[in-house]
């Protein structure tokens, strides 16, 4: 379907019926963006299936929060067209931000609140309150064992536990596509293996589409969509067998190196 | 209040009223949470009129006596005629000082929590702004509970009547706060807002002398006292204490309001405002 007549069909469709007629979970075309002269994105196009867990692979500086920027409508798109399960985040910013659960790449919990009071204050932003943000709180604390900390303030949390908190937080108003941008730098292993883990049960048991974006390769598994930027630019896309057959290489972390240049897999992270 | 399911939530294609209400009611129990949790800026916001009132006034009532001028129908202790301009002081500092707490939260990063909820950005902005102005005018009535045991007093009805004044000035302050915040790159420039602006719009206006006064030593500072917005949110302060509304003052605060307001909500559009331009000198 092309997309001017899925805008005509979405303006008459309810949002899970724009899902069910074909309306994806991202959409992201031509997209290009400058700080003054210098591009950080340049023409990029790439769609997110429901259910699928992508991940946006590229070294710091790749332009992974510039997009999550765009996405999330905190800069707005002047090259390009982002839609969201069919909504375009520069008209309709409002549907497209209510489908969304964003975890940025710095902590943005108030660490001055409890965790129960940072959590209802983003509930009330989205429009929930009372018994019902309070349910929800207490339902996502105890799946994730931390409900015995929801009157503690976030500043005496752990790094793995503050960014578990704001996984929550994104998830209070079950949205369909969730944004996360380096969401375990500086975290220790056990602490990135659980919320890995926690992310990818949410795709498989609640069909939530995730947007992953990191510089870490060994967080890519072989199901995963991968998106990967190389200064600005979409140099790959697909499963990660399609990626490896289409750079003649044996992994997924040769893959990168040969699309990305670098010489040496594991200092990647910073380009030389 | 909150009857409503996340289905229910899902298929809307607008926020109804309730859901604004609850928005609104989280922003404005947040900005009173980090109030209670920063006690240091509660002290200090009473400690500066607190010294004005208590130091300067006593020390100054001799050499600057003020005449009788409206609102005032007899001669009035200095410490009267300054007590609006100290509520307007308190105002002032406060819109400020959100708009500092703006800076800081976009450094930290929790601002974007607030710009990426789904509701209209202009609502969250006037929500935010609100809460700002309510937390600032519990300032005010604290600072003149504590004036009122140090003798300075006014009609008892005039402190309900000064309510909307507080108000309309506080929102006036507020939104020329969250404009300048949207301007202000880095913390460290805040320092540059304190002498290039609250000082200023505090000594070149009506808060600590007449203007007649002023006019009689400088025509030229006059002149700018007579421009500087802060002029009529004191005058519209100091009149509705005494059950008057000073007209011109009254439109001159809510004009100023509605464009500084309008102003910081293009500001803060991240298609249209100074945001962007910021994005593109490379910031955040």
């Amino acid at each position: 379907m092309r997309n001017a007549e899925r805008t005509e069909l979405s303006k008459a469709m309810s949002p899970a019926a724009e899902e069910a007629a074909g309306g994806l979970p991202l959409e992201l075309t031509a997209i290009s963006y400058s700080y003054g002269a210098r591009k950080a994105l340049d023409d990029v196009t790439f769609s997110i299936e429901a259910g699928r867990f992508a991940v946006l692979l590229g070294l710091n500086g790749a332009g992974k929060t510039t997009l999550f920027s765009l996405i999330s409508h905190l800069f707005a798109t002047r090259a390009g067209r982002i839609r969201v399960f069919g909504h375009d985040i520069n008209r309709k910013p409002g549907l497209a931000l209510r489908r969304l659960g964003i975890v940025f790449q710095a902590r943005t919990l108030d660490l001055d609140l409890s965790v129960r009071q940072n959590l209802s204050y983003h509930a009330a932003l989205h429009g929930i309150g009372g018994r019902q943000a309070s349910q929800r709180i207490d339902e996502l604390m105890t799946s994730i064992d931390m409900a015995d900390r929801l009157h503690d303030k976030a500043r005496s949390l752990s790094g793995g536990q503050i960014r578990r908190v704001e996984i929550v937080r994104a998830l209070l108003h079950r949205p369909s596509l969730l944004l996360l941008d380096e969401a375990t730098v500086g975290l220790d292993i056990k602490s990135r293996a659980t919320i890995l883990a926690d992310i990818r049960k949410l795709v498989d048991r609640d069909r939530i589409s995730v947007l992953w974006a990191t510089h870490l390769i060994d967080e890519v598994n072989a199901a995963d969509q991968v998106v990967v930027l190389d200064r600005g630019r979409l140099v790959a896309d697909g499963r990660v067998a399609d990626i490896i057959a289409g750079t003649a290489t044996e992994t997924i972390n040769q893959a990168f190196s040969k699309l990305t240049g670098i010489t040496d897999i594991r200092s990647a992270g910073a380009r030389p | 209040m909150t009857d409503i399911t996340f289905a229910e939530l899902s298929d809307r294609r607008r926020f109804g009223m309730l859901q604004y209400l609850v928005c609104l009611k989280g922003i404005l129990v947040r900005e009173g949470l980090r109030y209670l949790n920063q006690r240091e800026r509660f002290i200090s916001s009473l400690v500066r009129p607190l010294l004005w009132l208590f130091i300067f006034a006593a020390g100054f009532r001799q050499v600057l006596g003020v005449s009788i001028i409206p609102p005032y129908q007899t001669y009035v202790l200095y410490e009267v005629y300054i007590t609006p301009g100290l509520c307007g002081m308190i105002l002032l500092f406060s819109g400020m000082q959100s708009s500092l707490s703006m800076v800081y939260d976009r450094e930290m990063g929790n601002m974007r929590t607030l710009l990426i909820s789904p509701f209209p950005r202009w609502f969250l902005l006037v929500a935010k702004l609100l809460a700002g102005v309510a937390v600032s005018i519990i300032q005010v009535y604290v600072f003149l509970a504590i004036a009122w045991f140090w003798g300075v007093k006014a009609p008892v009805v005039g402190y309900a009547l000064v309510l909307p004044a507080l108000f309309l000035s506080g929102l006036m302050l507020g939104a020329l706060g969250m404009l300048l915040s949207s301007a202000i790159k880095q913390l460290e420039n805040f320092a540059g807002v304190m002498n290039f602006v609250i000082f200023p719009m505090y000594f070149a206006s009506a808060a600590l002398y007449p203007l007649w006064r002023v006019q009689e030593s400088s025509p030229l500072l006059y002149t700018i006292c007579r421009l500087n917005p802060f002029t009529y949110a004191v005058e519209l302060i100091r009149f509705s204490f005494y059950g008057r509304i000073e007209w011109t003052s009254l439109a001159v605060v809510i004009a100023f309001m509605l464009v500084f307001m309008g102003a910081a909500i293009i500001a803060y559009d991240p298609a249209r405002g100074l945001m962007l331009r910021k994005q593109e000198t490379g910031g955040s």
